[in-house]
């Protein structure tokens, strides 16, 4: 019964047959999904955030992707090439990727090879303003072999190759549809961005930008009897803490995104008994970053350049107290709950890679901070706030907007003020502090200020681009346009020799060491304060199956899987 | 109206027993003496309520998070450990000092603009058209640039607080006028041609003295509505422009800026919410009333009664 | 007043077209930017290929000026275009772009303009109908218990803001309840008695809200001018004449009265367009609001100018109007 079932669903594409058969596509009616930001477009290449990369997953999908415990598996490939299986060339310039046989875009037609090489050169195309454009660093060329095989080479080696098509932003877009979206033209094609044929277990079917999508399962999808829902609706906008009582407390939602709200909050609503919070960690920090350089005004253009040593924070004892005042489990308790863990690295994921050469951090210590800035001569004036030769130990401490930002602001301004130093917190509208506006003084790149916090990850599994953020070429000066990732302003001639040492390695526990040591030694400095491994926290109605949290990649990834609980 | 206008009984010895009979009309308003007080009160607590009340409105005790009302914590903590009673204290005073600030440069703004629009009619068009600008301009991206431009030199000047409270007040005070203003110009249009104006500008009675004496209290109504509503703005935007970075620190309570936070703990911790809110409605209701008795003793035709 | 009216259109012109330059300076001067969304792990090189994809690195006054040919030559005739049928060259015209949607701005205001006016336009209708009786019989009845309460109400309605009553009911009936949906269905479809209930249930929630704020200002404002107006002179000569009090009231001192009301009205219709931004993003509303909010986080310039000229333009439209009406409901003000 159950063979013939399948066998003929096959052949009329899930035709409706009496049986209740469990493998029967879209059998468990609709998904509600909610994300506080609404997509804007469903072209993840011209996206504006995850929101659009994320929905966007539902259709469009890479040759591979990260799965939840970050290990690359195949989507559209039939394998991950490896040196070993031949498909990575021993000199580390080219790998070759073999796409699953049999495999159709919604519409119907096959996908072959040369719809890998078009997407490439879509995202490649200089006046395209794609997004994803990092994953293809220092690609030469990308060719198909046949009608399944594709061959990308690199013009440098490369010991971690799987950027381009690996993990949801850089997806496989359809040549046939995107043809005439090239370069300048991209933007114009609406109905291709709001529409991309893709080969994901859904298609879209409505999208009203900025608000809402439906979608229908993809007919075409190549596993057998996925998914299991039929119809999908992707709503958007509001706010994190109402995005959690739609799913927590009254049920009108199965899954929302991204909640970060104060932990008591959404164990009250948990408490509610219609869904449960679902988190899993990837590699976010939430960091205090420690300026080197002299943000004063009165410098002028020159303020915030290397020309400039911070008055007081070049000292090593001064960030090392800072650091020590610190008691981040409060921290953890007050604004994440069970989405944070103390962390004392820049690196803390994935386990291999992280360090335990600092946790002296994780216990605070206000008598050791206090001896520390006592020895190196800094002594509490007349209101308690510590000086030497005129300079106050007084900080201007940065940070986005957000409720939870700005509660660990208040936590750290009274730990600090226990061991003589003095904060003004500030912070700033999102889209300024990450904007990166040349003309605005309060973005992050600028850095006009002593301390400032924010989150920072990377995509996948490998940090040599990420550690790569602190070497001295990547200092934001105005001779780069501020354009430039080394926020702290950390220069040091030993971590830039491991940086570069790392592009050459391609053995795995080398490569381990390196970062390792390149974390402990930022840290060892005092240029980064790391404070909180930050996990990310979504909600699911508890009659949702299948939902299996992801860091590393789009949250849902195996959404093909996720099914109704009866 | 004609009252005004007659000899004798204003005019004579106006300038003694004015404001008086203003006071003691004043005084005869039950609603205006009610409002008064609770207003008194609530100026004299939050602004003397420190000295009995010494809690640290920014001291962290996270120990004593999300509590309850307790004699420790009278109107409990937040989910950080602060004492609300102490923070709703010092949010009052800002929250008092914005809302007038920005409310009496709106109504000065508005009411001077109102006034010049409706009566002149040169200075109608150009005014007005002044005024539509005003009212198309896009708010955030507008506050977004006078942070930018403004805030570094202000804190330079004045330091990070007065600094702020200036640029606060004055950002509220210009992008709120045009409605008062608008209003203001609506009834002047009204006014001046009726018969008592004519009266005044043909016995050659000066156009300011015309407006100060004969339009002005006219108008008053409804700038006393304005002057209410103006207020309970001005907390209101206060609290979003925090929320900008354009405000205070965040470490800075004010009543806006407690409503805010603690709208999403107002099922955790009720008291949050309900008395920085009762804060803020008690007193835009009593600045109401005292703008009821004031715009009643002001009204020639009731003072009489 | 017909003259006046032609004076007051061609003035407007010059007006408006000085305002949408004010409108992109602010835009560009403000310092948010569109790449400031994306994810920290897009390096800055990246966002700058972006910026200038978007065409961010032309001088201000070139893109000011594209804006303008866009907006005021290319949208009519594609509005002409499309509504007969006619063709003008070859149909190749840059449309105002969103940057985040990379869609015609002003499709997606279209797209948004119906559920801005059944929500905000019901509430602002609401909230006439309540406001002015209260306002007359606050009025008339001064310092009554009915005042007082009145008062009370409508002090209360405007001091709390609307992200607090917003919320306040989405807890009583959304989370305690269960009567209302706290999340209003865009994609609902009025087709039949039970759907058309459902698109009152949903829209209840933010009409509400949005009423008693407005309802509050509105019925200050009435009560003041009728209290004005009620010891007028002429109000005595019509008594004595013997006329119904009614007619008094109703007819000659209401009239009188609607002065102030009318004009909040008329600065209250153009926001009915620009939507209740915060309401509108509490209950998930796709209205104008959350479109224009949405933009201004995104430092979409295209999708804010565009909006926001439009707002400028219904300003000047009803500003007119309520300058026309008080010429209709005091005969006496005369303008030229």
């Amino acid at each position: 019964m159950l063979k013939r079932t399948k066998l003929l669903s096959t052949i009329a594409a899930g035709a409706m047959l009496a049986t209740p058969a469990m493998a029967e596509r879209g059998a468990d009616g609709q998904l509600n999904i909610l994300y506080w930001q609404a997509p804007s477009i469903q072209n993840p290449y011209l996206s504006g955030g995850t929101k659009d990369i994320e929905s966007s997953s539902l259709v469009l999908e890479p040759l591979a992707y990260y799965d939840k415990d970050g290990e690359i598996v195949p989507a559209l490939a039939a394998e991950i090439p490896t040196v070993e299986n031949g498909g990575i060339s021993e000199d580390l310039t080219s790998i070759t990727w073999k796409l699953k046989s049999g495999v159709v875009w919604s519409d119907g037609t096959p996908l072959t090879a040369a719809d890998v090489v078009f997407s490439g050169e879509y995202c490649m195309h200089p006046e395209g303003g794609c997004n994803a454009a990092s994953n293809f660093t220092d690609v030469a060329s990308i060719e198909a072999l046949d009608d399944l095989t594709v061959k990308i080479t690199f013009g440098v080696a490369k010991p971690f190759p799987y950027g381009p098509f690996v993990g949801t932003t850089a997806p496989i877009i359809q040549k046939a549809q995107f043809a005439n979206c090239m370069g300048a033209k991209a933007p114009e094609c609406t109905a291709e961005n709001f529409g991309p044929i893709g080969t994901g277990p859904f298609k879209v079917v409505d999208f009203k930008a900025n608000d809402v999508v439906q979608y229908a399962m993809n007919e075409n999808y190549r596993e057998e009897g996925k998914p299991h829902f039929s119809t999908v609706l992707f709503k958007g906008g509001g706010d994190a803490a109402s995005a959690a009582r739609a799913v927590l407390e009254t049920g009108e939602f199965d899954y929302a995104w991204n909640l970060q709200v104060e932990p008591e909050i959404l164990i009250q609503m948990e408490a509610a008994g219609k869904g449960e919070i679902v988190n899993s960690f990837g590699t976010s920090v939430e960091r205090l970053m420690v300026n080197f350089t002299d943000p004063s005004s009165t410098l002028g253009e020159e303020r915030g350049t290397v020309d400039h040593p911070h008055p007081f924070l070049t000292d090593p004892a001064v960030r090392r107290a800072l650091s020590l005042a610190i008691d981040r489990q409060i921290l953890v308790d007050a604004g994440y709950g069970k989405a944070g863990q103390v962390t004392c690295n820049v690196l803390p994921a994935p386990t291999a890679y992280a360090s335990t050469a600092n946790d002296w951090c994780k216990t605070q210590d206000i008598e050791a901070a206090n001896k520390l800035l006592d020895e190196a001569g800094w002594v509490p004036g007349s209101d308690g706030v510590r000086e030497k030769d005129g300079v106050r130990l007084s900080i201007l401490y940065q940070t986005s907007t957000n409720s939870v930002r700005q509660g660990t602001q208040a936590f750290i301004k009274q730990m600090w003020s226990d061991i003589g130093v003095e904060t003004e917190l500030r912070n700033i509208d999102a889209s300024v502090f990450f904007g990166g506006d040349q003309s605005s003084p309060d973005t992050f790149q600028k850095f006009f200020a002593d301390i400032e916090m924010y989150t920072n990850n990377f995509d996948g599994t490998d940090p040599e681009k990420y550690m790569a953020r602190w070497i001295c070429k990547e200092i934001p000066s105005p001779a780069n346009q501020w354009l430039g990732n080394n926020m702290p302003r950390f220069c040091d001639a030993e971590y830039d020799r491991m940086s570069l040492e790392m592009g050459k390695t391609a053995e795995p526990a080398d490569r381990i060491r390196l970062a390792k040591a390149m974390n402990d030694l930022l840290i060892e400095q005092g240029a980064i304060i790391p404070l909180i491994h930050r996990g990310d926290v979504s909600a699911r109605a508890l009659s949702l199956g299948g939902v299996k949290m992801n860091s590393w990649d789009s949250e849902l990834w195996n959404i093909e899987d996720w099914h109704r609980l009866k | 109206m004609t009252d005004l206008a007659k000899p004798g009984e204003e005019t004579i010895g106006a300038h003694r027993s004015l404001w008086m009979d203003v006071w003691v009309q004043f005084r005869a308003h039950r609603g205006a003496l009610v409002g008064a007080a609770v207003f008194a009160i609530i100026t004299l607590v939050v602004f003397l309520g420190p000295i009995f009340y010494t809690t640290d409105p920014g001291y962290l005790d996270y120990r004593a998070k999300n509590l309850g009302p307790s004699l420790a914590h009278p109107m409990g903590t937040d989910n950080l450990g602060r004492d609300m009673f102490a923070q709703v204290l010092a949010g009052g005073q800002v929250s008092l000092a914005v809302g007038f600030a920005a409310m009496l440069i709106s109504l000065v703004l508005g009411t001077l603009i109102g006034m010049l629009a409706g009566f002149f009619k040169a200075l109608d068009g150009p005014l007005m058209r002044l005024t539509d600008l005003f009212l198309a301009l896009p708010l955030l991206p507008l506050l977004l640039v006078i942070i930018l431009v403004f805030r570094d030199t202000l804190r330079l000047t004045f330091g990070p607080e007065t600094g702020i409270f200036i640029l606060i007040v004055t950002v509220i005070g210009i992008t709120s006028w045009m409605q008062t203003a608008r209003i203001v110009r609506g009834d002047v249009l009204a006014l001046k041609e009726r018969e008592f104006v004519l009266a005044a500008r043909s016995i050659g009675t000066r156009p300011t003295k015309i407006l100060s004496r004969h339009i002005l209290p006219n108008v008053l109504s409804p700038i006393m509505v304005s002057a209410t509503l103006g207020i309970a703005n001005a907390i209101i935007t206060e609290s979003a422009l925090s929320f900008l970075g354009l405000g205070f620190p965040s470490d800075f309570p004010t009543w806006g800026r407690l409503l805010f936070d603690g709208a999403n703990f107002m099922t955790l911790t009720p008291s949050r919410v309900i008395w920085p809110g009762l804060a803020i409605s008690l007193t835009v209701l009593s600045v109401n009333f005292m703008g009821d008795g004031l715009r009643d003793a002001l009204d020639p035709r009731i003072r009489g009664r | 007043m017909l003259r006046y009216t032609i004076r007051r259109t061609l003035v407007a012109v010059p007006t408006l077209l000085f305002i949408s330059f004010i409108i992109f300076a602010i835009l560009d001067l403000a310092p948010n930017d569109p790449t400031g969304n994306l994810p920290l792990t897009i390096p800055p090189d990246v966002r700058e290929q972006i910026r200038a994809g978007l065409g961010l690195d032309e001088p201000f006054h070139i893109r000011y000026l594209l804006w303008c040919k866009q907006f005021f030559v290319n949208e009519p005739l594609n509005i002409l275009e499309q509504s007969f049928g006619w063709q003008f060259g070859d149909g190749e015209r840059l449309r105002v772009t969103s940057w985040a949607t990379r869609s015609p701005v002003v499709d997606l205001i279209v797209e948004r303009t119906p559920q801005t006016l059944w929500v905000v336009g019901m509430s602002y209708v609401v909230a006439i109908l309540i406001a002015i009786p209260i306002g007359v019989i606050s009025a008339y009845r001064q310092y009554s218990w009915f005042d007082q309460f009145g008062t009370f109400f409508s002090m209360l309605g405007f001091s709390v803001p609307t992200f607090f009553t917003g919320l306040l009911f989405i807890i009583i009936f959304s989370v305690w309840l269960g009567w209302l949906p706290s999340i209003y269905d865009t994609t609902l479809v009025v087709d039949d008695w039970s759907s058309f209930a459902q698109q009152m249930k949903q829209m209840a929630m933010p009409v509400m809200v949005l009423a008693l704020f407005n309802a509050a200002q509105l019925s200050r404002f009435m009560r003041a001018s009728m209290l004005d107006n009620l010891n007028q002179d002429y109000v005595r000569t019509a008594r004595a004449k013997g006329l119904k009090e009614r007619t008094v009231v109703l007819i000659h001192v209401l009239r009188n009265s609607l002065i102030p009301v009318v004009t909040v009205i008329a600065l209250g219709v153009p926001q009915i367009f620009g939507g209740a931004i915060i309401t509108e993003q509490i209950f998930r509303v796709n209205g104008l609001g959350q479109l224009l909010i949405i933009g201004i986080q995104g430092a979409d310039i295209p999708l804010v100018q565009t909006l926001t000229f439009i707002f400028a333009v219904l300003i000047v439209f009803f500003n007119l109007i309520a300058d026309i009406l008080y010429g209709i409901l005091d005969p006496r003000i005369r303008y030229d």
